[in-house]
């Protein structure tokens, strides 16, 4: 449902602005490689901004620091809605290192309602446009949380092993 | 002037042709030693928690819920995927894959957890004492772990026997308050 209101919506171009959080700045030169002729997200009407009233999308990079805290609320409250938020990077998903330091918010998701996540340290540039292409709904998601359980007592599982790699034993003690 | 350097441009973009990607639509393959999410097999693993204690984002959390069984969770939302989990790991259960579209609008589809069967002592039911001398044990901390994994917090604290005491106490354990906000 959000993929058909966001396709309604900002279907014809999405304008970007890039807010930096405290970031290392690998997230912040793979979203301008994101930019360049090679990978060119300008081919979905994308265009980097430099005022946040501007923009549909606010990007944001690195774990919200605290100096930073007010600011970015800023500037999300001066986006006009409707508007979206794309958390680039690790440390703006989760916090990174630095999840639980005494300077840091522990990622965007405090901070700022955030609809889409793009981890890596840094992403590639391709992962950011694979984003972009997510929340246009170009693409479908390809991340589900993934659950594994031991059924059976693995000393159960060793001595069946056993018997099996010994199955042949009789038969070379009777030659 | 300037229309002669503007020819020269555009002679010289001409040489090169297109190099845009086309990407979300035909992909390219990835380079060789690329880093991706990592991946657990569960049938190679053995619980011992290196991978969780050299994790530099802590995004490992081992949580023993009562002698025998060990409940392990990588919260893939803050890995900053250096692979030292791969590397550390005596069996080779995890793998660094060659997946990056990550991108998501939940961070809970990043998670992978585990629940694993400890081996006790035949003898005398136990796991294993904290000892020092194998290589599994030299690995920072040893014994039962009680990190608590709704908070996704890491804690310091060991036992060398199972404490159910210690599983409660760290059942609704919050992180400090922060300064500011």
């Amino acid at each position: 449902m959000f993929e058909n209101l966001s396709k309604k919506l900002f279907g014809k171009s999405l304008w970007i602005y890039h807010c930096n959080t405290g970031a290392c700045n690998g997230c912040d030169i793979e979203i301008l490689n994101v930019l360049t002729p090679y990978y060119d997200v300008e081919r979905f009407g994308m265009k980097l901004v430099a005022s946040p009233r501007h923009a549909d999308v606010m990007l944001l990079s690195g774990a919200v620091t605290r100096p930073t805290l007010p600011l970015v609320k800023k500037a999300y409250e001066a986006l006009p809605s409707p508007k979206l938020v794309f958390g680039i990077g690790s440390c703006a998903t989760g916090g990174g290192c630095w999840f639980d330091t005494y300077n840091v918010n522990g990622g965007a998701a405090g901070v700022v309602p955030v609809d889409y996540y793009i981890p890596g340290c840094p992403p590639r540039p391709e992962s950011i446009i694979y984003g972009v292409a997510l929340a246009l709904g170009i693409v479908d998601k390809q991340v589900a949380p993934i659950e594994m359980k031991q059924m059976e007592f693995p000393i159960d599982v060793y001595e069946r092993n056993k018997a099996w790699e010994e199955r042949n034993v009789i038969y070379e003690l009777l030659k | 002037m300037w229309l002669t350097s503007k020819i020269k441009q555009v002679l010289m973009v001409i040489k090169p042709g297109v190099v845009t990607l086309n990407y979300p639509y035909v992909k390219r393959p990835t380079p060789e030693n690329f880093r991706g999410s990592p991946h657990w097999d569960h049938e190679k693993c053995i619980g011992c928690g290196g991978c969780a204690n050299h994790c530099p984002a802590r995004t490992i959390l081992v949580r023993d819920l009562c002698q025998e069984i060990r409940q392990m969770v990588y919260d893939g939302s803050r890995c900053t995927y250096c692979g030292r989990c791969a590397d550390v790991c005596p069996e080779d259960a995890i793998t660094m894959t060659d997946k990056y579209e990550l991108a998501t609008d939940d961070r809970k589809d990043l998670n992978e957890s585990m629940e694993l069967f400890m081996l006790t002592c035949k003898r005398c039911g136990r796991c294993y004492d904290m000892e020092t001398r194998n290589k599994i044990d030299r690995m920072d901390i040893q014994g039962y772990r009680y990190d608590n994994i709704e908070a996704r917090a890491f804690i310091r604290k060991t036992t060398d026997r199972f404490d159910e005491d210690m599983l409660k106490s760290t059942e609704n354990f919050k992180r400090p308050e922060k300064i500011g906000e």
